[in-house]
């Protein structure tokens, strides 16, 4: 017993040393699994207000190029609604039961991030504001990422310029579909796999989200081909995607909520228990 | 002695702001950024508790973790320079330091910077090696690790330089 407490006074910073560096190496491995890192995210109240009030300084010094993107979107909106109302003018029988399946919340991005391998956002919105965990992310340019935790005013977003994440997504023209994923390289551009060879594919193509999961609707942009070359299997394309939005100026988002996502799910576990 | 532990419990609130309000944030060339607040670490006082100052790496490394939402990387680099700080001292300063008397102030300038560059270089390695997290891109790590200590190294020097205390 003596000899043992002898040990461990002699090597005590060792071993404090081990124990912290096992502790520091079990908050890491957390967050390489999704929904999992529990304690270590910024979207707890010391870091979440932090932040939003150096968002708020942020906001004033990029209000012009904030401003144009809106004034840009709501054009465009604005031609859509038109186009809109001339084709489907009073069709309705039952407006009560008209209803989209989406929803669209306006939220702030108020930490970004893109310069890491697994880079995660942070927005001013939280449980207090129904988001969820699996909710989706864009901006008026393309898809921004997917919903990882949430607290009561803040929520985190796992972006599309992280390692871990994978998104469906297919082409414009045709029906083909890949996974999006990202090297971790550079923040301008990510990579869409798995895109069968058949596929008829040209510099210059527009990729757009597949619809293919609960999160996202079928037909946000993401970006434009700009290489691509055969996997090493020489079966499926590795294709180069340049994306439309630019990842290191964010500021307006909305979070997608898929309504009927729940119900999509349930049906799926059904399948999967049989 | 009072004094001096507010003025690192101060040292270490001021570091922790700066680093993630404004450090985190230049993103220089896309992914080059500094990492100033480990000189907290690299002028923690010599005589003061060894142990000590490996909690405190630890406090400072998790709090830089939550607002970088990286996990416990900046944590485990931290505590790794905090163990090894004695013997990058011994490297870069020779057996002055078994007396304990120097004081970073008024020591070569030679050695202050062999000294910075050890610790700074090993944090980022363990930084780097922990957030890219796979072997087969050891070579981005490597470049990640040489560009981002070059500034960080830069700005240690410039930092120590500024706040040194002239000695009379």
């Amino acid at each position: 017993m003596q000899q043992i407490l002898n040990f461990i006074i002699r090597n005590k910073n060792f071993l404090l040393y081990l124990l912290l560096m096992a502790l520091a190496m079990f908050f890491t491995a957390q967050t390489h699994s999704y929904h999992k890192s529990k304690f270590i995210n910024s979207a707890n109240f010391l870091s979440g207000s932090i932040y939003t009030h150096l968002n708020n300084v942020d906001q004033y010094l990029d209000l012009k190029t904030q401003n144009d993107n809106l004034s840009e979107e709501n054009s465009r909106l604005r031609n859509l609604l038109q186009n809109y109302q001339l084709s489907v003018k009073e069709n309705y029988i039952d407006t009560t039961s008209f209803k989209g399946s989406y929803l669209f919340r306006p939220v702030r991005v108020i930490k970004n991030s893109y310069s890491a391998s697994t880079n995660i956002l942070t927005i001013n919105k939280g449980r207090n504001d129904s988001i969820q965990e699996d909710f989706g992310l864009i901006t008026s340019k393309g898809i921004l990422g997917i919903v990882d935790h949430t607290s009561n005013n803040y929520a985190t977003v796992i972006s599309i310029l992280n390692t871990k994440s994978k998104i469906s997504a297919q082409l414009k023209k045709t029906n083909h579909f890949g996974t999006l994923t990202w090297d971790g390289k550079s923040p301008k551009s990510v990579q869409l796999v798995d895109i069968p060879k058949i596929a008829p594919i040209k510099i210059g193509d527009t990729i757009i989200t597949s619809g293919r999961s609960v999160i996202f609707p079928k037909g946000i942009q993401i970006g434009t081909i700009e290489s691509y070359k055969l996997d090493d299997a020489e079966n499926n394309f590795e294709i180069n995607v340049k994306l439309f939005n630019d990842m290191t100026n964010i500021e307006h988002a909305y979070i997608i909520e898929h309504l009927d996502a729940p119900e999509i799910n349930n049906l799926l576990n059904l399948s999967n228990e049989q | 002695m009072n004094s001096n532990v507010i003025s690192q419990i101060l040292k270490f609130i001021a570091l922790v702001l700066v680093q993630v309000l404004i450090l985190n944030h230049i993103n220089f060339l896309g992914y080059i950024n500094p990492y100033l607040y480990i000189i907290f670490i690299i002028l923690y006082p010599i005589k003061n508790n060894r142990l000590v100052l490996l909690l405190l790496s630890f406090l400072l490394g998790i709090i830089i973790d939550v607002f970088s939402d990286s996990g416990g990387i900046h944590a485990a680099a931290c505590v790794t320079i905090a163990y090894m700080r004695p013997l990058a001292l011994k490297w870069s300063f020779g057996t002055v330091y078994e007396h304990q008397t120097i004081k970073f102030n008024n020591v070569d300038f030679g050695a202050k910077l062999m000294y910075i560059s050890i610790l700074t270089g090993v944090h980022h390695l363990v930084l780097f090696l922990l957030e890219v997290f796979n072997f087969s891109e050891t070579l981005l790590t490597l470049q990640k690790t040489l560009f981002s200590s070059i500034f960080t190294i830069l700005q240690c020097v410039i930092v120590t330089i500024i706040f040194s205390k002239r000695s009379k």
